[in-house]
């Protein structure tokens, strides 16, 4: 999977938990979660679980750690698939 | 002084029998049931298979709550309690705050007594399945006691005090009392109150369990609550949310508000499961107590009451509980005040029957009527030796009410009473 399609599997799930006044078209592989598209810290695990579902995949915690913008988010999203 | 006084400025209610304030006054006119058949509690053969159980659509919630909070929501205490605490806020003319300032002045006190049993059930059995990395983060939110009050307070903004109380069947009444005595400190000048009451089989299932709801009643589930009849037969659990704008009086008159009733004043108090008192009994001496020192408090003279809203669940109770009022007041016969239940249209909403009982006990000083007691044409003999008959309107009435008193009583040997008064300059 590119990351292209990576991103645009990604983008509906981020776009949930994002506040609705929040303009998503800026969102790019360097946004951050928090800072730049004002996602609860409460709800990353919630993106995290999501991901999973949608992509069949199992995230360990310390992967998930590291999921805190998009870029990151993609990197281990393919290292996931990969390793499949 | 102005600044003393606390009055009502707005209400909101969810209740078996109407949601939303002009359908709970059409229904409480009219002596609407809100009581039906419940498939769910047959299926899971339960001896009570009625209830009351408010009807939320798909589209009310959504009016509510957040598409982002809609996810994995499984909640209803927190759900009844946001729609009739937001209904309220809007009711008494005021506004979300949409600024980063929390309204400091303005805070809360919502009781429950659970948030969401159903999503707490489905919780442990996540966990229990060795699932709990799939848990997510809504939980705790909503199963937490104060999930209601979390929920609705930042909703609107609120950054006074934000509290739950919890007090078994006088939460309603409590959190209408506490409100009073908050704003009467001058800690705040607005006080969002109310109590909220979870429903289904995991909420009901303990008193079915304890046989203290009704079984006669399942093929005729509006005739099935029946306050202070010779066939009461245990009470029918109900559910829902009543909600309650408590405001000084001089913010009220400031921001030109429209005032419902005044809070003259309420007194809570326990038996301490002492004497006749018990985990489930009251203690009657401490019933009377605390109708007396609500008077007291109040300011107001036995004499003085117009109406009083009864505790009244439809058990054998409800004679001992109109003997403990002739006591308290020390009147009966033809001059014992009107009184009237609510239980028989709603069944009993548990945590939540004090709030909703308010709203209706507001709403009849407000519109000056007494709602109908229904179901008690065949009146209890105990009762009808005490008061007189037609202090117990089976049918809508016509009544100018200038005084009301409220009393409701809970498990723990609880007691909790509140007087309100038609509001005059």
């Amino acid at each position: 999977m590119t990351n292209e399609e990576i991103i645009n599997k990604l983008k509906p799930i981020i776009v949930t938990y994002a506040p609705a006044s929040e303009s998503l078209d800026n969102l790019n592989e360097n946004s951050d979660f928090i800072k730049d598209l004002n996602i609860n810290s409460a709800n990353l695990v919630d993106i995290v679980l999501d991901v999973e579902e949608e992509f069949g995949i199992t995230i360990d915690n310390e992967s998930m750690e590291k999921m805190l913008t998009v870029k990151a988010s993609i990197d281990v999203i393919s290292a996931k698939l990969q390793a499949k | 002084m102005d600044n003393n006084r606390v009055v009502i400025t707005g209400l909101g209610v969810v209740s078996p029998n109407g949601i939303g304030l002009d359908n709970f006054l059409h229904a409480i006119k009219n002596g609407i049931s809100g009581i039906r058949h419940q498939q769910l509690l047959a299926d899971l053969k339960f001896s009570c298979q009625i209830a009351g159980l408010p009807e939320i659509t798909p589209e009310i919630t959504a009016q509510y709550l957040t598409p982002l909070q809609l996810r994995s929501f499984n909640s209803m205490g927190i759900l009844y309690g946001v729609i009739a605490g937001m209904d309220a806020w809007k009711d008494a003319g005021l506004t979300i705050n949409e600024t980063d300032e929390p309204y400091w002045d303005y805070g809360m006190v919502f009781g429950a007594g659970t948030s969401g049993i159903d999503r707490f059930r489905e919780a442990i059995y996540t966990i229990d399945k060795l699932e709990i990395r799939k848990l997510g983060s809504t939980v705790v939110a909503q199963t937490m006691n104060s999930g209601v009050s979390a929920y609705l307070s930042g909703k609107i903004g609120l950054g006074n005090r934000i509290s739950t109380n919890s007090s078994a069947c006088c939460t309603g009444t409590e959190s209408l009392l506490m409100a009073y005595e908050q704003i009467k400190s001058g800690q705040a000048s607005i006080i969002l109150a109310g109590a909220t009451s979870d429903s289904g089989p995991y909420i009901w299932g303990g008193f079915d369990g304890m046989k203290v709801c009704t079984y006669k009643n399942n093929e005729t589930p509006t005739q099935g609550s029946r306050p202070m009849s010779a066939t009461a037969s245990g009470f029918v659990p109900g559910s829902g949310a009543g909600a309650f704008v408590v405001e000084s009086l001089s913010h009220a008159k400031a921001r030109g508000a429209k005032i419902y009733a005044e809070v003259l004043g309420g007194y809570a108090n326990s038996g301490g499961q002492r004497g006749a008192g018990t985990m489930t009994a009251p203690n009657s001496v401490a019933v009377q107590k605390c109708i007396s020192q609500a008077l007291e408090c109040a300011k107001v003279t036995a004499d003085e009451i117009d109406v009083i809203n009864g505790h009244l669940t439809a058990t054998a109770m409800d004679a001992t509980e109109i003997k403990n009022w002739t006591i308290a007041l020390n009147r009966k016969g033809k001059n014992f005040p009107y009184i009237n239940a609510l239980k028989g249209m709603t069944g009993h909403c548990l945590t939540a029957s004090g709030a909703i009982e308010c709203v209706a006990s507001v709403l009849q000083i407000k519109h000056d009527f007494l709602f109908p007691n229904v179901n008690c044409e065949d009146l209890n003999p105990e009762i009808a030796e005490l008061i007189d008959t037609e202090k117990i309107p089976q049918s809508y009435k016509s009544q100018k009410i200038n005084t009301l008193i409220k009393a409701s009583f809970g498990f723990g040997d609880l007691n909790a009473a509140i007087v309100l008064k038609k509001y005059t300059d």
